[in-house]
């Protein structure tokens, strides 16, 4: 064997062996398990079922996941109304002043959620710095409680993943052509034709890929209910993490953690599509 | 006007990401310890903090397990972005829509796959699973970056080289590292930030024989606040900053 051979073996084999043992092999098994029944006395017994996936689609379990569905999607789309503006008007403003404020947006993305959870908690206390500021006010007689509700699991949702919506914003917004905004306007198009048909079609990768980075998260990020919110609120993430840790029932674990990897693969897949679309309707455009 | 509107907008936004942090950071410094009026400048909650044995212990532990799974993942991944755009292989096209659905992939599903897995093949959770983990999920980001600019090279580079004579690995070692050092150098810098912060899957990947700092927050942040905690948050965001600030040197480098 030649040596150029023995690097192009090393260098193919060494992440693709890698990638194979602690990814493609642990999935497996978590697809194999959710297959399984529970044993009471061990982990699993070896009797094939789909028993699992029956409980996660029964009505009982689709009520514990509407919650945090709807909080996941609640999430998405404050985060997506917020960060668009923002990444939008981003991408207008001058190189200098843009080059500071773009360190200043990715440092929060870089910033551990943990961390900034902790932080949120500090500032929601009864005796924290919003009661303490808006008595001052005198906007409210009372202190709030925010702490230990839902409201403080969403706000506490949106403030951690808002870097991740508006990253791809950014990104996406940046590769938008001006001319065809330019030309629109010249054929006569309003400012709301420009946006809804032109703007918004060629920035809808952007959208979906921000939109999975937000979405996907807020589904299983369980610290954040665990420390914001009492015990009520729970996440999809908690109920898998609930399955391990105390109630020992890996295969029902499993099938969860399936069916939200197949959520993640239908929203890639749905990327990629609109992503074709949109370099498709950049060549007609130029046509 | 609209262009006030604009900025004060933009004002809004970046005051929301900022003024908890903020607030962390300046009270981290207050004498008191439950209220939230300031009651005068300290540094007596970083003297607790690197005075607290356990958690320096933790610290320690974070920071030997981020330096070496974002180390050998930063060589993995270079080596595999390499590998993609050189190479025509068996299974080329699938690994790398893997190594996309792995980045996207929600970390619960990978603590516990690696959990499950990590049972299965009968290894105790404690430092070795955790290294194991936390290369596993920092690989895929730095593939990306690295093959995000080896995919914008002249492909004639490779060709000049191999008509001089050099082997692929002289090929690879001698003409594409130097050209890729700012995306190499980029891409470590996000590994060890995401092992240094990630909660979930080293949640399930180790146990209380190795305790490691985000971990550590956690369960004290359960019982309770502690001025101690704003003190090391208050250090864990400087690192953050300290990475952030030296990587966006190294793509500044790379963009000109």
């Amino acid at each position: 064997m030649t040596k150029g051979s023995r690097f192009r073996n090393f260098a193919i084999g060494s992440p693709m062996l890698w990638i194979a043992v602690f990814v493609v092999v642990p999935y497996l098994i978590v697809v194999l398990f959710s297959f399984l029944t529970r044993d009471p006395q061990g982990i699993v017994s070896w009797t094939l079922t789909l028993e699992n996936y029956r409980e996660i689609f029964s009505p009982v379990f689709l009520k514990v996941c509407r919650n945090s569905l709807v909080l996941a999607l609640g999430t998405t789309a404050l985060t997506l109304l917020l960060a668009y503006p923002f990444a939008y008007i981003l991408t207008r403003i001058d190189e200098n002043i843009r080059r500071f404020l773009l360190v200043l947006m990715i440092i929060p993305f870089w910033t551990s959620s943990l961390i900034r959870t902790y932080a949120l908690i500090i500032l929601f206390k009864a005796n924290g710095l919003l009661n303490t500021f808006l008595l001052s006010t005198g906007l409210i007689s009372e202190p709030l409680s925010i702490l230990y509700t839902e409201t403080a699991v969403f706000i506490g949702l949106v403030y951690t993943l808002l870097p991740f919506m508006i990253l791809p914003l950014y990104a996406s917004l940046l590769k938008l052509d001006r001319r065809f905004m330019e030309a629109a306007r010249d054929l006569g198009a309003t400012s709301r034709h420009v946006f809804f048909h032109i703007v918004l079609p060629l920035t809808l990768p952007g959208i979906i890929a921000g939109s999975t980075m937000v979405f996907l998260p807020a589904l299983g990020l369980f610290y954040i209910p665990d420390l914001l919110g009492g015990a009520r609120s729970m996440l999809i993430g908690n109920f898998i993490k609930n399955q391990f840790l105390t109630t020992g029932h890996w295969p029902l674990g499993s099938a969860a953690s399936v069916v939200l990897t197949m959520l993640m693969v239908m929203l890639l897949v749905w990327f990629f599509i609109s992503t074709r679309r949109a370099h498709s309707g950049d060549m007609e455009a130029v046509r | 006007m609209k262009k006030v509107f604009q900025s004060a907008y933009l004002a809004f936004i970046f005051l929301f990401l900022y003024i908890p942090i903020i607030v962390l950071v300046v009270y981290s410094f207050n004498t008191s310890r439950f209220s939230t009026n300031w009651q005068g400048f300290t540094l007596d909650w970083y003297r607790v903090l690197f005075t607290d044995g356990p958690l320096m212990e933790a610290f320690a532990n974070s920071l030997i397990i981020a330096l070496s799974s974002s180390t050998i993942a930063t060589v993995l991944g270079t080596l595999g972005a390499f590998a993609f755009y050189r190479y025509r292989f068996l299974g080329r096209r699938v690994m790398y829509s893997f190594v996309y659905v792995l980045m996207m992939s929600p970390d619960i599903v990978m603590g516990i796959s690696l959990l499950m897995f990590f049972i299965t093949i009968g290894l105790s959770v404690g430092a070795t699973t955790l290294l194991l983990a936390h290369v596993t999920f920092c690989l895929p980001f730095v593939m990306v970056t690295v093959y995000a600019r080896i995919s914008g090279f002249d492909r004639h580079i490779i060709d000049v080289a191999k008509d001089l004579g050099a082997s692929e690995l002289q090929m690879f070692r001698h003409v594409m590292l130097p050209m890729l050092m700012p995306a190499i150098i980029a891409g470590w810098l996000l590994s060890f930030t995401l092992s240094l912060d990630d909660v979930i899957v080293s949640f399930f990947t180790t146990g209380p024989s190795f305790e490691i700092l985000p971990l550590k927050i956690y369960s004290m942040v359960r019982l309770g606040i502690k001025p101690e905690i704003n003190a090391l948050s208050a250090v864990m965001f400087l690192v953050s900053l300290l990475t952030v600030t030296i990587a966006h040197f190294f793509f500044a480098k790379e963009n000109k």
